[in-house]
């Protein structure tokens, strides 16, 4: 959590909703001990000023949080998680004000691109849909060709947006993303930074449940494998 | 010694820049004719304090690199004056 981070509360309940013990974070705590998986909430760390994300990845946590994902741990960044990441240098490129220049509210179609990584590999198949909303104002995805080609190249794209059939047109877009980039994955797969909200759909009280399987999915990772 | 710093951050000129392109699109709608290539930035302004002007000059362009510009998308123009 950093100052003007507003989105912890849902995160915090939707893993506990799916049996998982949680602690807050606070930008000045230093100490991982214990914990399993990151999630770098959305909302507008420090106010947003400057640029998204910009103050928070200098934040005493990110130290830490580098390190643990140095260590191939499990890091999800939400929305302005996603951009704290970039900015942090976690993830590749940058999130930018979205091509209309409207804020988004609203669930959108993302595809999911690869199951090889710990937030995609229980319970999804490849080019499945999920429904999934999105709050931004900035979640324009931008990378240069050169680093599009190696996420591309790497597989490193996570989810792409896209419409009912799954396909990449240019309504589904709702950001002017790069190549319908809704979510990345860092070269060693373990960090993950998305703009839709998966921790707004997990429990069917608040609309859809497909968000479950994403956080599922990395809870289940850290399980030890049956022999 | 002290040194006024301008830091001018525009986007990086082959990334499109909707809010420009909006600006240049209501223009014409208010009575201003010729008007194009519109880019919107920033500008950041500090004091630094520094032994000489190159010294200020490292320390406000190493600033902008790490923190008030990103690279990514993001190209900046340093200006520096002595006070």
């Amino acid at each position: 959590m950093f100052p003007g981070s507003n989105c912890d509360r849902d995160a915090n309940y939707s893993f506990e909703y799916l049996g998982a013990g949680t602690r807050y974070l606070w930008h000045q705590d230093t100490d991982l001990e214990g914990v399993d998986v990151v999630v770098l909430p959305g909302g507008f760390a420090y106010g947003d000023y400057l640029r998204t994300g910009a103050m928070a990845a200098y934040s005493p946590v990110m130290d830490s949080v580098r390190e643990f994902a140095a260590a191939g741990k499990p890091v999800i960044g939400i929305c302005n998680g996603f951009q704290v990441l970039c900015e942090a240098g976690l993830l590749p490129g940058a999130l930018r004000r979205n091509s209309g220049l409207r804020f988004r509210c609203m669930p959108v179609r993302i595809r999911v691109e690869t199951l090889d990584s710990p937030f995609t590999s229980g319970g999804m198949w490849p080019g499945q849909i999920l429904t999934i909303p999105i709050a931004h104002f900035d979640g324009s995805y931008y990378a240069d060709d050169e680093t599009l080609e190696q996420l591309v190249a790497d597989r490193r794209i996570a989810f792409r947006y896209c419409d009912a059939e799954g396909e990449l047109t240019a309504d589904s877009n709702p950001n002017g993303s790069r190549l319908h980039i809704a979510g990345i994955l860092n070269e060693q797969r373990n960090v993950l930074g998305m703009m839709p909200h998966p921790e707004r759909a997990v429990d069917p009280a608040v609309g859809g449940t497909d968000g479950r399987l994403i956080l599922a999915s990395v809870l289940y990772s850290l399980q030890p494998a049956e022999t | 010694m002290r040194f006024a710093a301008h830091i001018n951050v525009m986007p990086r000129a082959e990334i499109s820049d909707p809010q420009g392109q909006t600006v240049e699109r209501t223009l014409p709608a208010i009575g201003f004719e010729g008007i194009s290539e519109v880019r919107v930035g920033k500008r950041i302004t500090f004091t630094v304090e520094a032994p000489d002007e190159d010294a200020a000059r490292r320390i406000a362009a190493s600033a902008s690199e790490k923190l008030l510009a990103n690279p990514v998308i993001e190209d900046f123009e340093l200006e520096l004056s002595a006070l």
